[in-house]
């Protein structure tokens, strides 16, 4: 069974981001760049799977620029087979990304597609929904387990108040959540690997998709500073505070 | 210009997730519909008739839609879209899981996480882990967007009175099963909907220790939050996770124990409208965002509190 797992090249989570003065968006020159902490969740589940014989190949995609040829490396040290870059130079939506996926997909004919279930950059949370409507495939969000038997996964999801378990009939979608698996640290010699196995790249243009954005971003804003706050001294302090000056006790 | 709003239910209760979703289709000015699908649902969609401001409410109640299958939660909504200018559902587990399958089926660019509305096509919302917020236009037929609930009051359950239309259900799309749901049980508000929330980070150090926010949380009426870190080590269960990755919460009172701020976690709770900071670190981030912040050892701290509220 082949495996695809989709991953993107974001400003790393540790970095805290500014708005530029123009408004026009977020500064991201200079920053630290890294794989969004969830599409690593989604290779290290895609290669356990590898691992325990259930996936036969595991392929990482994404799409982007030349720069994000950077990510599919980190992929595929981590264990994914051989990668591929949609490339444009487009802004790209959730939407253009799972049209652009659904090319992929349907060329490389997987049994399942790993994705993680938001980017930390656009928060959108909507790429694997997306793409499993475009192709009519079933689909389990916020996954933190994962179980294939035969033609059907059967998927553990974190939802609000507590899990629930649905079964897929494959091929499926799944997104992860976090506490699907511990990814591993990428070693050394696992890099070197890395750089021999092979990085196919498409022109977006090739699949015949237009992935110009559709949603306009008008401005992008600092959000309202909260007044600075006061240190006190011991808990009747606080207490008085709470119930006198905040009234919220 | 009509707005169709999905309501959130477990076919017996309509949740309070609506209620913020249907303020939020308020806001854009037309009609606003509400739709309960779900099996066996009717004193749900008579709760939903009774909400302020509604037109009218469809539903489709029918096995298959029992369980909120996204296939067939997305396909029932579909069904119905060609009547309306906005579809929006509630930024919680069930709304995100649906929404953006429904986007895709009518080529449309979803809106997540909206906390305002600007113009029937202009939209707040923020990106970065709250680090910013972003002012975006849609130029689609149908606009479809999740709300993120803390930004909007909750409509009144009361005063309205709705007409109910019954609609047909769509057929089992077959390719996925429920299996089964494990609820947390707890006696303590909801989380994203507490006037207090209590909230407890590594700094607990352990499970048992976790219970010490117990009798705190108890006095205030508050639920009880958590940082990534304090879920990941098992102090406390996965659906307590405050942050940019778990629940977005915005109570009138914030108390974080052990905290110590990052960037991720204050995606989650920034917007409460006091926040308490106990921390032994007195340079921890949580400083710089709390109203109140004591620096102190909390095993000392959190008794005292409790003892004097």
């Amino acid at each position: 069974m082949k495996v695809i797992t989709a991953v993107k090249r974001v400003v790393d989570y540790n970095v805290k981001v500014r708005v530029k003065s123009d408004q026009s968006g977020v500064d991201i020159d200079n920053v630290k760049m890294s794989m969004n902490p969830f599409d690593e969740i989604a290779v290290e589940a895609a290669t356990r799977l590898k691992e325990a014989n259930v996936a036969t190949e595991v392929l990482a995609v994404t799409c982007g620029t030349q720069q994000s040829q950077e990510t599919l490396r980190t992929a595929l040290a981590i264990g994914a087979d051989r990668a591929v870059l949609v490339e444009t130079q487009a802004e790209l939506q959730p939407l253009a990304v799972a049209k652009l996926l659904k090319a992929v997909v349907e060329k490389e004919q997987p049994r399942l597609v790993i994705l993680g279930k938001q980017a930390i950059d656009d928060d959108a949370g909507q790429t694997g929904q997306l793409l499993a409507a475009l192709l009519d495939w079933p689909q389990a969000t916020f996954a933190s387990d994962i179980r294939i038997e035969g033609d059907w996964a059967t998927v553990t999801r974190e939802v609000d108040g507590g899990l629930e378990v649905v079964s897929l009939k494959l091929p499926a979608i799944v997104t992860t959540d976090l506490r699907l698996n511990e990814p591993r640290y990428v070693t050394l010699p696992n890099i070197m690997k890395a750089k021999k196995k092979p990085l196919d790249v498409l022109a977006a243009e090739a699949l015949g998709i237009d992935p110009s954005p559709r949603l306009k971003t008008l401005r992008v804003e600092e959000p309202a500073a909260r007044k600075a706050g006061v240190k006190v001294p011991d808990v009747a302090t606080l207490v008085e505070k709470l119930k006198n000056e905040a009234k919220v006790i | 210009m009509t707005t169709l709003v999905i309501a959130e239910h477990d076919n017996a209760q309509l949740k309070g997730a609506t209620l913020h979703t249907v303020s939020a289709a308020r806001r854009i000015g037309g009609p606003v519909h509400v739709l309960v699908a779900g099996s066996a649902a009717q004193a749900v969609a008579e709760a939903a008739a009774r909400i302020e401001g509604i037109e009218k409410v469809l539903f489709a109640d029918a096995p298959q839609l029992g369980d909120g299958l996204a296939e067939n939660a997305a396909a029932q909504v579909i069904a119905l879209a060609k009547d309306y200018s906005h579809i929006l559902f509630a930024a919680t587990a069930a709304g995100k899981n649906v929404a953006p399958r429904v986007a895709a089926k009518l080529d449309a660019s979803q809106i997540s996480e909206i906390v305002s509305v600007e113009a029937p096509d202009t939209f707040k919302r923020p990106i970065y882990a709250g680090n910013a917020i972003a002012t975006v236009q849609s130029s689609d037929v149908v606009i479809v967007a999740t709300v993120r609930t803390t930004a909007f009051d909750a409509a009144r359950m009361e005063g309205g009175a709705a007409a109910i239309e019954t609609v047909p259900a769509v057929a089992d799309a077959g390719t996925s099963r429920f299996v089964k749901r494990e609820v947390v049980k707890s006696d303590r508000p909801e989380l994203t909907a507490a006037r207090v929330v209590v909230a407890g980070g590594r700094g607990l150090g352990s499970a048992e220790n976790f219970a010490l926010l117990d009798p705190l949380a108890e006095k205030l009426g508050a639920a009880i939050g958590a940082s990534r870190a304090a879920v990941d080590s098992g102090f406390a269960p996965n659906d307590c996770q405050v942050g940019q990755t778990g629940k977005i919460v915005a109570p009138e009172l914030y108390i974080a124990v052990g905290i110590s701020g990052a960037i991720q976690h204050l995606a989650g709770m920034k917007d409460s409208k006091v926040i308490v900071a106990v921390n032994k670190d007195a340079d921890a981030p949580i400083f710089s965002i709390a109203d109140y912040g004591l620096v102190g050892d909390l095993f000392e701290v959190v008794p005292a509190l409790t003892h004097s509220v």
